[in-house]
């Protein structure tokens, strides 16, 4: 008792193009169907995310566990933070992700003009977004205020403001390193987009990439208040 | 029973020893008779059932009376020791209201007892028998754990915090105590003797010490250097540790930190041992546990006596 | 075709030479920039053996220290205390992280699984060679951290012992930092293979377990790799720039990172166990030639071990220092967690009872494995008992417990889908006698090493101790014999594996009489797996006559 079906007379089509035996160089090899591979990828994606919540929720946990053990610490060590810069970076991420929604909706009606324009944005706001985080810290440095060790605020009453600063900078900072490494992914979206890889037919890695970009705006949506608005 | 018990675990040192044996015994059992009816069956099926020729098997998918019981019956066996389990430990983690209390102290790779008399022990533990006592515990460097085998309790203990333990010594002898949590390089080094003494004993060695003067005093301090837990930082054959080796030290010159150069001479030794903050070699840290109150006087002359034979080597 | 009930395993068709994904395409670039997850998959093999290796010389190291408590065997003074800490210490990392953790999942299951399910590959090819070579990337820093002096801490690395020793510690944490992203790829890789990749008419229970088995593992791989991740990250930065998270000095609190570390670590030991119940899962049936019993409890248990498994950890700390509530609730779920397991036991003995039973190498490490992962789970409930945990942990029982579930579980899972699937993989069969007395020296030389084990633990005999009581020596002696049959064992296999292949391929297409596909198919493979798309048309375990059912 056979678990392989013949072959269809005639056909030899490990690819799902059947009828027409015209070979889609964006459809690879092991999916039967475009529509599989998008469904795999939007899971793929989405597990990955799943990765980053959890990992960025470690750093969440440890953050409550150590606020609850020094709140007055945590208190004075949030009145050094910029909350201008922080505010302008929010929006400028919310302006972002928008500009990425557009993004995917342009690659996906393919109007490579305005997916250009709309990804060479979002972009540009990551690039604001770092330009402000270089310069809230070179301000926190200025006053001493550096990670772990290096510290030093004579000022400081509770003698653990320190801790504050670690997290503010282990997590700003890891936040900082996925914008970088989106940033990156970004301009090589950008020159495929350029090179008109993204139609109706494929974006993919389009709306992938926007996802990721959403899950980055979304932690730092949680990390704002958490750091900079502590009553 | 008790020949697979006392073969298997450890001499009992109280009356909530005797409980964890007979739960752990129990489990001990329990185990037997599952492992044999596992076994059972499957060696049986490999004998009874050996493939032969023309074998035609049934088709068996599922069979729901036999799944829900072999869920449900091993359910409830584990419920019910779950709840031995918490009974036990509610009792382990109580201390009664009247316990001594005994500060522990433990650092790489030495332990500190405290009495409230202000008597001081190191690696040694005495206490009274019938008269239960917990022992309030911290660290001073890396996490340790004291593990009081014969009486079944062991608790970590935390550079940050107190953290107890507590048991009732019904049985006059010797029993061991260890270190459970790795702590480095003198982690099995870092055991001790606890000492249930009657009330007349435990009496004489609060006053005394429990020194023998029978033993010469640089036979004396050669044992001390072990059980006092010198060991743990000075080795005795000149290669470095985290205090000076003892090796060629007496009589000879030995440079501080704060600069001065000293003889070690008998009072030097002396006060390095019972006031150990007081001249600090140079290169080294200040970290020597302070021994006065825990060393008697023949033991501190038992130490330099032995420190001397170290000398001329 | 022939009922396959009656035929016996042992065809000997003629060597035939047929292209297959070992023949082309040739060259080592070829293998080294490959996206084929059966070539991908024997690269992982190949490493976690090398792997296995270096753990299992360091196991004997100790071993040979131990014999006595002067640290003297035959003349040879053996390890000092310092290096006996460092070598225990990399055993435990080796072993975990770049042995056991990737192998069954990255070596046999990126193998086998594409082919069970009548896929061509992965979901995502491309990503699966990017997660071997950040296995080694990781594998590389955990080396450096070797050479540059090793690592003292116990595989556990806990503060503050780790954030203040002067070893190699900050390379191992992110060797294995980096290591743990290999293990998510390959977890997210299954899950979305499994998810979308199955042949036509497989729906969710007509797949094999050993994919249920990968997709429970796939999940706990994703879901909690990343928090291991972080709590490296955070110990080497405690480590580098003091932050004050672990270190009480600072204000910072050890057993937080302990709950981190369990957090993963848990969860992990599942990682671990649950693909050797899967492949016993493959096994039992064909080798009983009777259809599994209880095929959906055997599924659902595997998602219920993952899904409980996230609730346990704190039955790693019940002498930590965590409030009473949170140790009694912890040990009430980490009896709950029993079912499950104790449920796939149950349904593999129903399998064999009444099959038509042969003992062949896979089979007898299947058995082993019920046998010894039953002693296993057993101790496992002397250690979730709370008044007999505070007496247990931190001993020598808790390091037989786990070398019973990680070893007599785990490694013999992994063994025996080895020998299962080497006909599949190389075309060739092993030595069949041969690999029956390995097996028996492995499980004989294995109880030897580790039953005696409990018994010094359950007397009072600390872990992680390099001197010990003159009373524990006859043990510890007997012990380190038994770890060198187990060596004997092991070396027997290797060779007799590694002979094999200089045979030409003898192995017929399918050997066993396996029902699953990738036995419906040529050994070794086609690079594409299959001649054209395969359909279910039946069960995975069908064994019963044609005609019925």
């Amino acid at each position: 008792m056979s678990s392989i079906s013949t072959p269809v007379a005639g056909a030899h089509e490990p690819h799902g193009d059947a009828a027409h035996g015209h070979h889609d160089p964006n459809l690879q090899h092991h999916f039967a169907t475009k529509e599989q591979q998008f469904d795999t990828s939007k899971i793929g994606i989405w597990l990955f995310l799943a990765t980053e919540i959890l990992m960025f929720g470690g750093l969440f946990v440890g953050f409550a566990y150590m606020q609850s053990r020094f709140p007055e610490a945590f208190f004075e060590g949030h009145k050094h933070l910029l909350k201008v810069a922080g505010t302008l970076n929010t929006v400028v991420l919310l302006v972002s992700s928008f500009t990425m929604v557009l993004a995917v909706h342009y690659a996906r009606t393919s109007r490579r003009k305005k997916l250009i324009i709309c990804l060479a944005i979002t972009m540009f706001c990551a690039l604001i977004f770092l330009g402000v985080k270089y310069i809230e810290y070179t301000h926190e440095f200025s006053e001493g205020l550096y990670p772990g060790r290096y510290f030093s605020n004579p000022d400081d009453p509770t003698g653990h403001e320190f801790i504050f600063f670690s997290f503010y900078f282990m997590m700003t900072g890891l936040h900082g390193i996925h914008i970088l490494a989106g940033l990156c992914v970004m301009a090589w979206l950008l020159r495929r987009a350029i090179r008109g890889d993204f139609t109706s037919n494929y974006y993919t890695p389009v709306d992938v990439v926007g996802l990721y970009w959403h899950l980055v705006d979304i932690i730092w949506i949680y990390l704002f208040p958490l750091l900079y608005l502590i009553r | 029973m008790e020949w697979l018990r006392s073969l298997i675990l450890p001499a009992q040192g109280s009356p909530y020893a005797a409980q964890v044996d007979t739960f752990y015994m129990f489990l001990v059992w329990l185990s037997v008779f599952f492992f044999l009816l596992i076994a059972g069956v499957a060696v049986y099926s490999v004998i009874r059932f050996r493939h032969k020729p023309g074998d035609v098997t049934p088709h068996w998918t599922h069979n729901n009376k036999l799944e829900f019981a072999w869920t449900v019956i091993p359910l409830a066996i584990l419920m019910v020791i779950f709840v031995w389990g918490v009974k036990g430990y509610m009792e382990a983690a109580v201390p009664p209201g009247d316990a001594q209390e005994i500060r522990v102290t433990a650092k790489k790779w030495v332990w500190q007892f405290e009495y409230p008399d202000g008597t001081r022990a190191i690696n040694e533990l005495h206490v009274q028998v019938n008269k239960p006592v917990k022992f309030v515990m911290s660290s001073e460097d890396v996490i340790h754990d004291f593990f009081v085998v014969d009486m079944r309790v062991k608790h970590d203990i935390l550079p940050d915090r107190y953290t107890e333990i507590w048991f009732n010594p019904t049985v006059v002898g010797k029993h061991h105590f260890e270190c459970a949590e790795y702590c480095g390089r003198g982690h099995s080094d870092m055991g001790g003797t606890l000492y249930v003494d009657d009330d007349a004993s435990y009496q004489k060695w609060l006053e005394t010490g429990g020194v023998d003067a029978s033993i010469p005093l640089d036979k004396l301090g050669s044992m001390l250097y072990e059980s006092k837990g010198c060991s743990s930082c000075h080795t005795i054959d000149g290669s470095p540790s985290q205090g000076p080796s003892w090796k060629g030290v007496f009589g000879h010159p030995v440079q501080l930190s704060d600069g001065r150069t000293v003889i070690a001479d008998e009072n030097y030794i002396r006060e390095s041992i019972l006031v150990s903050g007081a001249k600090i070699v140079k290169g080294y840290d200040n970290i020597m546990p302070v021994f006065q109150g825990v060393l008697r006087q023949r033991e501190v002359d038992g130490l330099v006596a032995y420190i001397k034979t170290l000398g001329n080597k | 075709m022939a009922d396959v009930i009656s035929a016996p395993f042992h065809a000997g068709t003629t060597p035939v030479e047929r292209r297959n994904y070992l023949t082309e395409p040739k060259g080592l670039w070829s293998w080294l920039t490959t996206v084929d997850h059966k070539r991908i998959g024997i690269m992982y093999l190949i490493s976690v053996m090398a792997f296995f290796l270096v753990g299992g010389i360091f196991a004997l190291l100790i071993r040979l220290s131990l014999f006595d408590p002067s640290h003297v065997i035959l003349g040879h003074k053996m390890l000092d205390a310092e290096t006996y800490n460092k070598v225990f210490t990399m055993h435990g990392v080796i072993m975990v992280f770049l042995f056991i953790i990737p192998s069954i999942p990255a070596a046999l299951g990126n193998f086998v699984l594409p082919m069970m399910l009548g896929a061509k590959d992965v979901a995502f090819p491309r990503l699966n060679l990017a997660s071997f070579y950040i296995y080694w990337a990781g594998a590389a820093l955990a080396m450096v951290a070797i050479v540059t002096g090793g690592v003292d801490t116990g595989w556990t690395f806990y503060t503050p012992y780790s954030t203040s020793t002067d070893t190699s510690v900050a390379w191992m944490a992110m060797g294995i930092f980096i290591a743990g992203f290999s293990s998510i790829f390959t977890g997210l890789n299954f899950i979305a293979t499994i998810h979308k990749l199955r042949a036509p008419g497989m729906g969710w229970f007509d797949m094999p377990l050993f994919c249920w088995g990968m997709y429970a593992t796939a999940l706990m791989q994703v879901l909690a790799t990343p928090v291991l991740a972080i709590t490296l990250l955070l110990m080497t930065i405690e480590r580098l720039f003091r932050i004050g998270i672990f270190d009480a000095s600072l204000g910072g609190d050890p057993v937080l990172f302990q709950h981190f570390f369990w957090f993963y670590s848990h969860p992990a030991v599942y990682i671990m166990i649950v693909p050797g119940m899967a492949i016993v899962s493959e096994i039992i049936p064909v080798f009983s030639r009777k259809t599994i019993f209880g095929y959906r409890m055997i599924a659902f248990s595997s998602i219920g071990i993952a899904l409980i498994g996230f609730l346990v950890w704190g039955h790693h700390m019940f002498v930590a220092g965590q409030s009473q509530t949170a140790v009694v609730v912890f040990s009430f779920l980490t009896f709950l967690v029993a079912i499950p397991s104790a449920i796939k036991v149950w349904n593999w003995l129903a399998t064999m009872y009444h099959g038509s039973i042969t003992l062949e190498t896979p089979m007898l490490y299947a058995i082993s494995f019920i046998l010894l992962f039953t002693i296993g789970g057993l101790t496992g409930v002397f250690l979730g008992a709370l008044s007999i945990d505070v007496h247990l942990t931190d001993t020598y029982f808790v390091v037989a417990h786990f070398h019973y579930v990680m070893m007599g579980g785990t490694v013999m899972g992994f063994l025996g889908g080895l020998h299962y699937w080497w006909p599949k993989i190389t075309g060739r069969m092993y030595h069949e006698r041969l690999g029956q007395i390995a097996a028996a020296l492995v499980f004989i030389g294995f109880n030897a090493t580790f039953f005696p084990q409990f018994i010094m633990g359950g007397q009072g005999m600390p872990r992680r101790y390099y001197n010990y009581l003159p009373q524990f020596q006859p043990m510890h002696a007997f012990s380190t014999v038994g770890s060198w049959i187990i060596g004997a064992g092991l070396f027997l296999t290797l060779g007799y594996l590694l002979a094999s292949l200089r045979k030409p391929y003898d192995a017929p297409d399918n050997p066993w009489g396996g029902k699953t596909m990738e036995w419906q198919t040529q050994s070794p493979p086609l690079t594409e797996n299959f001649e054209a798309q395969p359909v279910a048309t039946h069960g995975p375990y069908d064994y019963f006559p044609v005609g019925t059912h």
